[in-house]
């Protein structure tokens, strides 16, 4: 199977398992009470799989895991193997001058791959900058992604081809739009759900506070999927909040979870577990994915001026794809045969990535008038025709020589 | 169908009305909006005819309504926001000129964002502090957007029939002080482009060049002028963005002499682009420098002091003397 046909293929049905309805709604709170703050302790979290690979139980999220195949299981392991490849790709194409930036997500790949995964196909996904993982179980080609990076558009891709919207760089913005989206879903009696992504910096933003406060007064089919990496820019998440985040919710008259972000199984069954609400009508949820950047908040970030190295060690031991595969192996669902060939399918797309990449035209001059307005506007097309008698007024000169 | 006489608030009721006839997918927001039908009561009565579901009370929450709507857009619906007031719709400032105005050209033209954001403005009432204001140029400034405003019933009626089907967003600027104010409206008129500026006095001598509650101002000037001798025309621009530069360089090109008028203030404001344009196109037929009337670079004033602030016939006929004197 190659990367090309299976980056493009749309989700069908989510991985996982058959729906578990209506289980689990009054254990987020008990989970509430008992957390600690944001600060101390290990935080009580929704954990399926152990930082050391081990299966453990939870009465309320397993039934929504509990049919998954081992090859829906060695198919995540293979989602996040490749998002991390595809990331790590993206990083070097910046450092050698081929993108301007770049948004890592090491790290927090088990966050993205299991929630992207807990989507159908009907689903629709309003990401930050930084959802690469998601934008790979939506069935977005990963190039597309990098358009904005090198500096070629803003965005580009058609967001109702794989219901996956445009990255939002304004923090926080897009849950509004989620909300709004989701309010249309309900109005058209259609199950589907939307699933919007922030972060812990987001969180102190207006617009989320609002984002929650619409969505709940219209009992919107909406889940906010906050990843907590711990860092916004140089900031910790004290300097966001005093109360765990998944706590917000409650405020707002809706359930809030905290998953252990590093546990791809966990966020999985959350997730669906949470989208599950919403299309039964329940209204929203706050899935807040504990988790953690590994690496700089982009190219551009130096980690070294505000983080001890300790910090990070400590979480490399909690790496998401190390504990599926410790977990894969102990069970018998993957063998040698299965890594080495993900591997050379790791190569294999970074190689691709990276030959896109270097070929993807700069666009022509023109485009900065495209698109301005749908129905057209009298200025920008002046200005285009200004535009066009300054540029060939060069083009004559070169002529004349 | 005969031409039927509304004040400007009802013809914007009644062009609501129609425009939720016609397409379900047409959604009123508001604060308000719902069983009060708007502070001004221009959505009178539609909760009632077509229910919660569509005519929309939301929370106090500006930036939330305009976010919304644009989240209600790409799923394919026509949001018609209300903004209560002028001075509130700055909570919403950044979903308007960072998400709203720009998603189209983020995704290369391929989804469409027709949220039309409906905005009573501007003076005269006397209305306590950010009531009263004139913000279109921060909106005709963001590549994006489209600014409108009516001076009559019949233009309130057209235009908001025209900006709900525009697949753009329009921001409806509707001149409060002029809700009251009634003129004749006829429904099955073929009306002009949104974005068509009209002349509604004809003159030989100057032209005055105005939007929204001004036009009203502007023509009770170009009267007073009459009796002086003086043959004024008066062009009400209608859009804000684009502007209709053609209709201005035509008038001028007859009359040599312009003043344009906004209860804005006139620094970087409406005017000032039309002057700066004016002036390129029409160099050669200028007999006077373009003028400008309008608010000052101040706060808006306590409404004790609006009279002062706001251009009144006095203050337009004084430009337009300074102009002719030229």
């Amino acid at each position: 199977m190659t990367v090309e046909s299976t980056a493009a293929r749309k989700p069908r049905r989510s991985a996982g398992t058959k729906s578990a309805a209506s289980a689990g709604a009054k254990r987020t709170g008990s989970a509430a009470k008992k957390s600690p703050g944001t600060t101390g302790a290990e935080p009580e979290l929704v954990q399926l799989l152990t930082p050391e690979g081990k299966r453990v139980n939870d009465a309320t999220y397993d039934p929504y895991v509990a049919d998954i195949t081992p090859e829906e299981l060695r198919g995540l392991y293979r989602d996040m193997v490749l998002t991390r490849r595809f990331d790590a790709e993206a990083t070097s194409l910046q450092r050698q001058g081929e993108l301007g930036l770049w948004a890592s997500l090491l790290g927090q790949e088990a966050a993205q791959i299991g929630s992207g995964r807990a989507t159908r196909e009907d689903d629709y996904v309003f990401p930050t900058y930084r959802e690469h993982g998601v934008a790979w179980c939506r069935g977005v080609d990963p190039t597309n992604l990098l358009g904005m990076f090198r500096g070629v558009n803003n965005g580009g891709w058609d967001p109702n081809s794989n219901n996956f919207h445009l990255y939002t760089i304004v923090i926080g913005s897009q849950t509004l739009h989620a909300t709004g989206y989701a309010m249309g879903v309900a109005k058209d009696g259609a199950d589907s759900a939307v699933i919007a992504y922030f972060g812990d910096g987001a969180s102190s933003q207006g617009d989320v506070a609002e984002s929650f406060t619409f969505s709940a007064v219209y009992n919107a089919p909406v889940v906010f999927f906050c990843q907590n990496n711990q860092w916004a820019i140089s900031e910790p998440t004290e300097k966001q909040t005093r109360v765990p985040l998944y706590q917000r919710a409650q405020g707002f008259g809706f359930p809030g979870v905290r998953v252990d972000g590093n546990d791809v199984l966990a966020c999985l069954a959350v997730t669906k577990w949470a989208l599950e609400r919403a299309r039964r009508g329940e209204g929203p949820t706050l899935v807040e994915a504990y988790t953690y950047r590994m690496g700089a908040h982009t190219t551009s970030d130096d980690p070294t001026k505000y983080r001890a190295d300790e910090e990070r060690e400590s979480w490399e031991a909690k790496d998401p794809i190390l504990r599926l595969r410790t977990y894969l192996e102990a069970s018998n669902h993957a063998d040698e045969g299965f890594f080495a060939e993900l591997e050379a399918e790791s190569e294999a797309l970074g190689k691709r990535v990276r030959e896109v990449v270097r070929a993807m035209p700069d666009p022509d001059h023109f485009a900065i008038f495209e698109n301005v307005y749908a129905d057209g506007h009298a200025l920008v097309d002046e200005e285009r025709a200004q535009f066009a008698a300054y540029q060939a007024s060069f083009a004559d000169a070169g002529e004349g020589k | 169908m005969a031409a039927e006489k509304m004040a400007l608030a009802k013809a914007i009721n009644e062009s609501l009305r129609t425009a939720l006839d016609a397409d379900p997918k047409v959604l009123i927001m508001g604060e308000d909006v719902g069983k009060l039908g708007g502070v001004f009561r221009v959505t009178d009565g539609l909760q009632k005819d077509f229910g919660e579901d569509r005519v929309i009370d939301t929370p106090l929450a500006e930036s939330g309504i305009v976010g919304t709507a644009i989240g209600l857009a790409l799923r394919g619906y026509r949001p018609v926001v209300e903004i209560q007031f002028d001075g509130f719709v700055f909570p919403a400032y950044d979903q308007i000129v960072t998400q709203l105005a720009k998603m189209h050209a983020r995704a290369l033209g391929k989804i469409k964002l027709p949220v039309v954001i409906r905005i009573p403005y501007g003076g005269g009432i006397g209305a306590v502090e950010h009531h009263s204001e004139s913000p279109e140029a921060l909106f005709a400034h963001v590549a994006g957007l489209k600014v409108v405003s009516p001076s009559n019933a019949s233009d309130a009626y057209w235009m908001m029939q025209q900006a709900i089907q525009s697949d753009d967003p329009v921001i409806f600027f509707e001149p409060k002080r002029r809700y009251w104010d009634k003129s004749e409206v006829t429904k099955d008129a073929i009306p002009s482009p949104l974005h068509k500026a009209r002349v509604v006095r004809e003159g030989a001598d100057l032209t005055l060049a105005a939007y929204g509650p001004m036009v009203k101002v502007c023509l009770e000037a170009a009267a007073a002028a009459q009796e002086e001798g003086k043959s004024i025309e008066v062009l009400d621009l209608r859009s804000m963005s684009p502007i209709d530069f053609d209709s201005v360089q035509a008038s001028v090109e007859k009359t040599r002499r312009l003043v344009v008028v906004h209860e804005a203030p006139v620094f970087l404001g409406t005017g000032a682009e039309i002057a700066a344009r004016i002036t390129e196109r029409c160099f050669y037929h200028l007999e006077a420098p373009v003028l400008r009337v309008g608010g000052y670079h101040a706060p808006y004033p306590p409404a004790r002091l609006e009279e002062e602030y706001l251009p009144g016939l006095d203050r337009v006929l004084d430009a337009v003397d300074r102009s002719l004197a030229y």
